[in-house]
This record gives structure tokens, C-alpha cells and sequence, in this order.
């Protein structure tokens, strides 16, 4: 032991992946806006994969350290409080995508006096086939997660812990999926535009990243499933599992918001 | 072994120099390395400024000319004025400034140096996460200086948009620079809310025992505040530029009228974050003020609660009053109204911490420090910003303001004069902290009083401007406005003088000042738990967490 410490806080030795992330997420960013020019998608896809390869690398030393102890039940504490502010962030990054969205909903520019714009027409989508489909499987997806949960809480049982998370993960990639598919009939058959008009950048920026939430919430999904296999997680540890059940709740809020949004008032309102 | 590294200060010198400042998990160490890459990012943003007011010192343009530009004066040779490259500059300088140096050195540094070892943390909560956000600043000011160095507007380099990047400017600029600025708004963005992430979990769950929350000194109120300012506001951003990059790059019109876009949208989302950002610059500042006005009159910060209450208020506030900086893109007058009101309410909380400072120093036994002479001309300049922001409050008012010097004056007295003032009380109250050395005493009072009075004489005739008309982001002036420009011109290189000078106060102090043996080598009204620990303080800190009476002197309320 190099340090007397006497107290329960993790004090953690140097550790070189922030530097290789920002190094990473350079290289990712720098590329990308080569790639928007035209000049190559090289440098991206470089920065992408070190960018994940940053992610792996620490979060594996994250589920070791927790593993030699270091966890310690105020620890734990600070884990908690650290994610459920990074999924307030996350709300308010959606934020500003319902802005713009309900803006345009309530002061539509063809409303305004003196514009030359008028609305082209949009195909509609009939909220409650399709997309109710996908609340559904969306909110099913969440009550897995969390018999799963109160398996492995109450009775530790490990057979229904892992059951749960594959009904989850497996009804979080059917909707990713059913998405998917939305996206390509809008796009290829009904004559819906990437980009465009105004209503179709709303729909897509919101939904897609909404989607773009739901695969990471699934691979967290995915990985607590694989470490609950290998036997990770006991009934009053498991803050890494607590995460994933959380993200992917605030998944599915975001997505009821959606639904109700922009699917039910926008698209339900085109012709 | 165990032993020799409970005493500290041999124990340091055990980490490699790439192991300490690149793989650092040290919030002290981070905290220097926030301060010094700030401090690095303003000189060249300061650059730029003095740059600008050599442009401005006359009327006519004479030295950004598109022959090339000219350091000293083309001598009467041709010029062709380069607005392109004014509009970089100012764009750059207010990116710059506004995420790249203010934020970093108050948040970054101040926060983490002093925030944990003022509630007795060992650490922050997230070691590793803090190093994160610490290169993640370091690559958004890479991929910003990388914007104005590439290819941009008008066949130029660089984007000149305005700080603000408001469409449809920032959504026609040609080239890539506009794009890498965008993405590096985010990852700066990305950096401050991991930061405020850490910050916010380190003060609610490693203050040490028996410190309740109204028991926590103001600097660590002040960061908790900002944090949530930035957790809250940043994400915004993070969405209306990425409204900005759909529309330069996939044909999105978010802010395009002909696609039935709102570009007024984009104003709304972008100063529904700039307005908490504001706050998020100033905020960590009141609290360095706050501890130092204390310890230099002797006495216990007056009314210790209104003051936390007033920084949350200024908080909460700084969230419903985002439009009063566009009135005049045509809201309805009851939107006017509105904001104009609440606009006016944030004097209140404001008043009651400028008024509390003045009633800390009332009959106490005042002590005019360098660190003090900066909280004192902080008190002043603040003020005057703050007046003249309630006269631009005033929506009728500010239809013959807006845009005008008289809003530069006023935000740069706020600003560049408010915070950074905080910044340089805050640097020479903590250096012998940080460093064991102390800085000369003297030479810290020339720089104050060149500083302050070229601050002044900078923005002061700028708020005669503003009356007479001229407007802001302009190279060039008829002849009318040249006597207060002179001014305002040689007040800038005065400061920037200042600036030089404070440069080699640093690097004098680190070098040959004056070792520091004491813990603390102000007074005993310097009792706040960052005092209690040697100068500077060894690697780990609070190895063994502080007791009740090490911090807790029964006077705070």
C-alpha cells in the first residue's frame, strides 16, 4: 500500500484512456467534417473505432475495479447520483428537439403573414398501427427489465435475471427493427424526404436519435446480460445493471413523449 | 513506506511528468492544467482584441487589408478592408473567451482545485471522468483553432459568424471551418457537462461529516450552482447546433424559411443556453469574491445564507429570462413584457450579494492585498455592468441600444472585467496555495491598477459610442465616433500591457518568489478547509477526513 487512506471514497491510480478518448473523439470529429466535404471517410472511421475501443477498455477496468472491491456502498452512492444526472442531461438534450418540434406545430411558418411557404403534403401515418406496434414493445421491453430486476433483488434468482434481459433486449431489437422498416417504407414508398421540409427534420432528428438511444440502451442491455451470465451482479451490487434499467426507462419516457408528439398530433394531422 | 507518504511533499516527486499532467486522476493537478491551458487559449484570444482595437484606433482600415495584413501600417499603401478577417476575430474571440477560457479557468481550475479540499473530498467522485473532461477542453480547443485555420467563408479561412452562430449566416458559410467550430462546441460542451456531472456528486456525497449543506463555504456553493446551470443548459446547445450541422450538411431546414424553418428558433434555443451561461461565467466568481472580501477585512462573509440563497435564485432565474436578448426580432409585447420583468427581478438577488460584500467590509479591518484590490475593483466594474445591464433591460430602451457599443460595454464589464477580475482575485489569493511560492506584492498592485484603469479606459467610452449610434461588428467608423475609438484603443494596449505583465508576475513567482511555510499565510479569517492543508498541498489530500472543528467556526450564519 502506497497511501494511507482511510476513508471510503475511490481514489484511483493514473489511467491513460481520457487521454486516448479526447485524442479519439478528435480524430472522430475532425474526420467526420472530412467526410461531410467529400475528402474521405478514413479518419472517421479510425476515430469511431478508437472511440469504442476507449469505451471497452475503461468501462472493463470500471467492472474489474468494482470486482476487487472498490465499490465501496458510498461509491456506489456517487455512481448513482453521477448517471441520473447524465440522463438529465440526455432529457435536455431532447429538449431542444421537442422545442423545435412543438414550435413548429404552434406557430407553423405558413401561418405567418407575408411567407411564400406552403406546406407540401406529407404522407400521414396512421399513429395506431406501426408506431403503437413500437410503445408496446417499447413499454413490454421495460417490464422485463425490471422482473428481471426484481429477480435478482428479491430472491437472486439468476435464471429469471437473465431471462428478462434477453425478453428486453430481444424486444428492444424488434423495435429497432419495426424503426427501421418505418423508415424505409416513409422513405422508398410513401415519398417522405430525408431532410427537406421542416416537419421531416423534426421527424427524423427526433426519432433518430431517440433510436439512436434505444441501440445503446440495448448494447448496455446486452452487456449486463453477458456479465449476469458470467455471474456478475448480487443482490445489493449491481449499480452497472441498475444503470442499464434506468437508461433504458428514460428510453422509454422519451418515447412515450414521441408517440403522443410526434406521432399522434404530427403525423396523425398530415394528409 | 506507508509513513514517508502520509508526510506529502517527498511523496509527490515519485510520478513521472507524463504519468502527472497526461494520466492525471488528481483534481490539483487537472485544476493547474485548467488553468494553464486557459490561461495559454486567452492570451491568444487577448490577441486577437488588441489586434481589433488597432483596426478600430483610427477611421479607415489600415491594417487588415486584403494586400495581406499589416503589423505596423502599410506606410499609405493601397488597402482593401478585409471584413472577412474582422469577422473572424471577433467570432473567434468571443468562442474562445466564452467556452475556452473563462469557463476552463473558473470551473475547470477553481472548481476542481479548491471545491474538494474546501468540503474536505480526498478526490472528486469520478477521478478518471475529471481527466475526460480535461482533454476533452484540450481537443474542442484543438478542433476550434483547427476552424480558423481551414478553409471557410468568402474563400478565407476561418468562419466569420459571430460568437453566437446564428442562422442564416452560420447555415451559407462556405468551407469546413464553420463545421469543425460546430463539433467544437460540442466537445467543449461535452467536457463541461462531464464537469458539472462530477462536480454535482462530489459536493451532495463526499462533503465531510457533519458538514450539512448550509454549512458548505460559498466558492463550493457557487461551483454546485454552475454545475447545474451547465447540466441543464448545455445539452440545449448540444441540440441547436446539431440543428445547425443537419442543415449545413443533409438539407435540413430547421432554420431555412423556404423549407418552413424558423431561423428566430435557432435565437430562441441558442440564448435559452447563453443566458444560463452567463451565470455560468460569473457565478464561480461571486464565490472566490466572497472569500476573499472575508479574509481581507477580517471578518466572516456577511449574511451567509441570503448569499446561497441569492446564487440559486441568480440560477434559477438565469433559465426564464433567455429572450431579452432578442427583442428586437419581433415578439409580441406581452413576450417583451414578460421577459423585461424577469429580467429586472435578477437585480434583487444580484443586490443582495453586492450589498453583503459591502456590509462584510463595513467596520472590518480592511486589508488592500493584490487579491483584494481585484475584489474590490470586481465590486465596482461588476456593478456599473449590472446597471447598465438593467437600463438594457428596458425593451423600449434597448431598441435604440441594441447592437450598439453601449451592449459591448455592458457585457464587457460583466465579463471581461467582472469575471476575469474574479479570475486574477482568485489566482493571487491561491497561488502560494497552488504553488508554495509567492507572488510580489508590488508588482501584483501595477498590474491591478494598469489593469483596471486600462479595463476602463477601454469599455468605459464605449458606452458613448453605443449612445451615438455606432454599431458593433463593424471594421470600419465615419469620422464622428473616432475620438472615443482613440480612446477606447489605447486603453486596450494599457490593458493588454497589464496582461503581459501578469505573465511575468507568474512566471517570476514560480520561479524566484518567496517560499511559503505557513498553511495558511493570510489570516485566520482564511478558515475554510483548503487552509488547513500545507502550501501546496501533498498528492492526497484528506487521507484521513477533516473533523468538525477543523472547519465548522460557528460563525458562518
Amino acid at each position: 500500500m502506497a497511501h494511507a487512506k482511510n476513508h471510503d471514497y475511490h481514489i484511483l491510480p493514473p489511467s491513460l484512456w481520457p487521454l486516448i478518448g479526447a485524442v479519439a473523439g478528435f480524430f472522430m470529429l475532425f474526420g467526420a467534417v472530412l467526410w461531410m466535404h467529400g475528402v474521405t471517410s478514413l479518419m472517421f472511421w479510425a476515430g469511431f473505432v478508437a472511440v469504442l475501443y476507449t469505451m471497452f477498455g475503461w468501462w472493463s477496468e470500471t467492472v474489474t475495479e468494482n470486482k476487487v472491491g472498490d465499490h465501496t456502498p458510498v461509491v456506489q452512492i456517487g455512481l448513482r447520483y453521477g448517471f441520473i444526472l447524465f440522463i438529465m442531461s440526455e432529457v435536455m438534450f431532447f429538449f431542444a428537439w421537442f422545442w423545435s418540434f412543438f414550435k413548429h406545430m404552434m406557430y407553423p411558418m405558413y401561418e405567418y403573414s407575408g411567407t411564400e411557404y406552403v406546406q407540401p403534403t406529407i404522407h400521414a401515418v396512421d399513429p395506431f398501427h406501426l408506431p403503437l406496434i413500437n410503445t408496446l414493445i417499447l413499454l413490454l421491453s421495460g417490464c422485463a427489465v425490471t422482473w428481471a430486476h426484481h429477480a435478482l433483488v428479491h430472491n437472486n434468482d439468476r435464471k429469471a435475471l437473465v431471462q428478462g434481459l434477453a425478453i428486453a433486449i430481444v424486444l428492444g431489437i424488434f423495435f429497432t427493427a419495426f424503426q427501421a422498416y418505418e423508415y424505409g417504407e416513409l422513405l422508398l414508398h410513401e415519398g417522405w424526404e430525408f431532410g427537406g421540409d421542416v416537419f421531416y427534420s423534426n421527424f427524423f432528428m427526433a426519432t433518430g436519435f431517440h433510436g439512436f438511444h434505444v441501440l445503446i440502451g440495448t448494447i448496455f442491455l446486452i452487456i449486463c446480460m453477458i456479465r449476469a451470465m458470467k455471474g456478475d451482479f448480487t443482490e445489493t451490487d449491481h449499480v452497472g445493471f441498475e444503470m442499464a434499467a434506468w437508461y433504458w426507462h428514460f428510453v422509454d419516457v422519451v418515447w412515450l413523449f414521441l408517440f403522443f408528439a410526434v406521432y399522434l398530433w404530427g403525423t396523425a394531422g398530415m394528409h | 513506506m506507508a509513513d514517508a507518504a502520509i508526510h506529502g511533499h517527498e511523496h509527490e516527486d515519485e510520478r513521472g511528468f507524463f504519468t502527472r499532467w497526461f494520466m492525471s486522476t488528481n483534481h490539483k493537478d487537472i485544476g493547474i492544467l485548467y488553468l494553464v491551458v486557459s490561461a495559454i487559449v486567452g492570451l491568444i484570444s487577448v490577441t486577437f482584441t488588441v489586434f481589433m482595437r488597432l483596426e478600430l484606433m483610427d477611421p479607415g482600415v489600415q491594417y487588415m487589408c486584403l494586400e495581406g495584413f499589416r503589423m505596423f501600417g502599410g506606410g499609405g499603401a493601397e488597402c482593401t478592408p478585409n471584413g472577412h478577417l474582422w469577422n473572424v476575430l471577433i467570432t473567434y474571440h468571443g468562442v474562445l473567451m466564452m467556452f475556452f477560457v473563462v469557463i476552463p479557468a473558473l470551473f475547470g481550475g477553481f472548481g476542481n482545485y479548491f471545491m474538494p479540499l474546501q468540503i474536505g473530498a480526498p478526490d472528486m467522485a469520478f477521478p478518471r471522468l475529471n481527466n475526460l473532461s480535461f482533454w476533452l477542453y484540450v481537443a474542442g480547443t484543438s478542433l476550434g483553432v483547427a476552424s480558423m485555420l481551414s478553409p471557410g467563408g468568402n474563400d478565407q479561412l476561418g468562419s466569420g459568424v459571430g460568437w453566437v452562430l446564428y442562422p442564416p449566416l452560420s447555415t451559407t458559410e462556405g468551407g469546413m471551418s464553420m463545421d469543425l467550430a460546430i463539433f467544437a462546441v460540442h466537445v467543449s460542451g461535452a467536457s463541461s457537462i462531464l464537469g458539472a456531472i462530477n462536480m454535482i456528486t462530489t459536493f451532495l456525497n463526499m462533503r465531510a461529516p457533519g458538514m450539512t449543506l448550509f454549512k458548505v463555504p460559498l466558492f463550493s456553493w457557487s461551483i454546485f450552482v454552475t454545475a447545474w446551470l451547465i447540466l441543464l443548459s448545455l445539452p440545449v446547445l448540444a441540440g441547436a447546433i446539431t440543428m445547425l450541422l443537419m442543415d449545413r450538411n443533409f438539407g435540413f431546414t430547421f432554420f431555412d424559411p423556404a423549407g418552413g424553418g424558423d431561423p428566430v428558433l435557432y435565437q430562441h434555443i441558442l440564448w435559452f443556453f447563453g443566458h444560463p451561461e452567463v451565470y455560468i461565467v460569473i457565478l464561480p466568481g461571486f464565490g472566490i469574491i466572497s472569500h476573499v472580501i472575508a479574509t481581507f477585512s477580517r471578518k466572516p462573509v456577511f449574511g451567509y445564507l441570503p448569499m446561497v440563497w441569492a446564487i440559486i435564485a441568480i440560477g434559477a432565474l438565469g433559465f426564464v429570462v433567455w429572450a431579452h436578448h432578442m427583442y428586437t426580432v419581433g415578439m409580441s409585447l406581452n413576450q417583451q413584457a414578460y421577459f423585461m420583468l424577469a429580467t429586472m427581478v435578477i437585480a434583487v438577488p444580484t443586490g443582495v450579494k453586492i450589498f453583503s460584500w459591502i456590509a462584510t467590509m463595513w467596520s472590518g479591518s480592511l486589508e488592500f492585498k493584490a487579491p483584494m484590490m481585484f475584489a474590490l475593483g470586481f465590486l465596482v466594474l461588476f456593478t456599473v455592468g449590472g446597471v447598465t445591464g438593467i437600463v438594457l433591460s428596458q425593451t423600449a430602451v434597448d431598441r435604440a441600444y441594441h447592437d450598439t457599443y453601449y451592449v459591448v460595454a455592458h457585457f464587457h464589464y460583466v465579463m471581461s472585467l467582472g469575471a476575469v477580475f474574479a479570475i486574477f482575485a482568485g489566482i493571487y489569493f491561491y497561488f502560494g496555495k497552488m504553488t508554495g511560492r509567492q507572488y510580489n506584492e508590488f508588482w501584483a498592485h501595477v498590474h491591478f491598477w494598469t489593469f483596471f484603469i486600462g479595463a476602463n479606459l477601454t469599455f468605459f467610452p464605449q458606452h458613448f459610442l453605443g449612445r451615438q449610434g455606432m454599431p458593433r461588428r463593424y471594421i470600419d467608423y465615419p469620422e464622428a465616433f473616432a475620438y472615443w475609438n482613440k480612446v477606447s484603443s489605447y486603453g486596450a494596449l494599457l490593458s493588454f500591457a497589464s496582461f503581459l505583465l501578469f505573465f511575468g508576475i507568474m512566471f517570476h513567482a514560480l520561479l524566484r518568489g518567496a517560499k511559503i511555510t505557513e498553511n495558511n499565510y493570510w489570516n485566520e479569517y482564511a478558515d475554510t478547509l483548503e487552509w488547513t492543508l500545507p502550501s501546496p498541498p501533498p498528492e492526497h489530500t484528506f487521507e484521513q477526513l477533516p473533523k468538525q472543528e477543523d472547519w465548522d467556526k460557528g460563525h458562518a450564519h
